[in-house]
């Protein structure tokens, strides 16, 4: 078994979609499951930060809690000579800039503490302030394995630095499993960033191919390599595994829809710690995982 | 007095846009001279702050009151502490047919 080897090495797996509800969690707490029930250096991350929900899967032991916070810029309207400048900076439309009332302040909601504006200010009129927008959460799970959940606050504008904090948190050897958020944004964008390799999963709906396809277009863009999981692959239509082939794309696993795995899933349990033939379907993914990542 | 009326496109037969900070254009009346003028919404396919961005658009404009059909919640704030009224309209109707209501009033 390849992953067996492999786990003094580091790699980070993404696991993604471009719609939600394909499977993304289900396939990487089961993924986290066998590496642990193997004995292979590893961490899971749950990159999800609008609606964590790894950590109903894994029994913890403690956790431990760190707050994210970035930094809110301030400006003084009586510093400020209005020149335009960090109006014109921010590519957001975070600034309330009105000149001929003399106003300006930043709205608050739609800052992404990118600091141009401090750059572009030279009128010492702006400050900064600590804002906190999330928690990055390590649980400690049996056998000394981790979790590590990121989780925005409510409200707050872009998750994105609460999921870069839980990344940066996971620095170490071994395979590190990031379940990824929904979506095409940016939110999906910073977590695939951060992966060596990006496993796909897709339900095989005419919806479902339109995600796949914005996805890929992204990972593309992104020049990371990645591979294709069909989850419910007897549901919907074929022109989803049609696709696959014709662009000749990796297909990692087919699962097919079984009512059983969905009600046992939703009770928070792992199907490959339940059954034999899942810790091998998982295993099985995990080698050819590794084997197409590192060819 | 000035009013801002939310608009799809730029002539007086247009409906009103019914998305203030998305709006395609912005209708600047004059109660006083009757002059019309049509401002392009730059801001309407901004990926965030579109709300904002028509605020200090309408403001610049010194309007006392503004016409449209939804209002974001970042921008009832904002026009409030500016003491410009916010007109909700519902259904379709024409600019001509606002600014008629708003000469009839």
């Amino acid at each position: 078994m390849l992953f067996k080897t492999h786990g003094d090495k580091q790699l980070k797996i993404a696991i993604a979609s471009g719609k939600g509800g394909t499977g993304k969690t289900f396939v990487a707490t089961n993924l986290y499951s066998v590496l642990q029930q193997n004995q292979v250096s590893s961490i899971l991350i749950d990159c999800d930060a609008e609606e964590p929900n790894d950590h109903f899967f894994f029994k913890s032991i403690s956790k431990t809690d760190k707050e994210v916070q970035v930094n809110i810029p301030v400006i003084s309207a009586e510093s400020c000579i209005f020149c335009d400048k960090c109006y014109e900076y921010c590519h957001y439309n975070a600034i309330f800039y009105l000149p001929s009332l003399q106003q300006i302040h930043v709205m608050e909601d739609l800052c992404h503490s990118c600091g141009a504006c401090s750059v572009a200010c030279e009128h010492n009129a702006i400050t900064e302030k600590k804002k906190t927008i999330g928690t990055v959460t390590t649980y400690l799970l049996s056998g000394n394995y981790k979790l590590i959940e990121s989780r925005v606050n409510i409200g707050v504008y872009s998750p994105v630095p609460v999921i870069t904090s839980a990344i940066k948190e996971a620095e170490q050897q071994g395979i590190i499993i990031l379940d990824a958020p929904p979506g095409t944004s940016c939110p999906f964008i910073h977590t695939v960033n951060n992966a060596d390799y990006v496993v796909l999963v897709a339900e095989p709906t005419p919806f479902g191919l339109s995600d796949l396809q914005k996805t890929i277009a992204v990972l593309h863009i992104l020049e990371k390599p990645f591979g294709i999981v069909i989850n419910k692959s007897d549901i919907g239509t074929l022109a989803m595994s049609d696709f696959i082939q014709k662009e000749n794309y990796d297909l990692l696993l087919s699962i097919p829809f079984d009512r059983s795995v969905a009600s046992f899933y939703s009770e928070g349990k792992i199907m490959a710690e339940r059954e034999e033939k899942w810790k091998e379907i998982f295993e099985n993914l995990i080698d050819k995982i590794i084997e197409t990542a590192c060819k | 007095m000035k009013i801002a009326i939310t608009s799809v496109g730029n002539s007086l037969s247009s409906n009103i846009d019914e998305r203030f900070g998305r709006c395609a254009f912005f209708v600047i009346y004059d109660t006083d001279t009757k002059s019309v003028e049509f401002i392009p919404n730059h801001a309407k396919d901004a990926e965030g702050g579109a709300g904002t961005a028509a605020v200090q658009l309408i403001a610049s404009q010194q309007v006392a009151k503004v016409v449209s059909g939804q209002f974001g919640v970042k921008v009832k704030p904002l026009l409030d502490s500016l003491k410009i009224q916010m007109i909700s309209i519902k259904g379709s109707h024409s600019v001509q047919e606002i600014i008629n209501m708003v000469e009839e009033r």
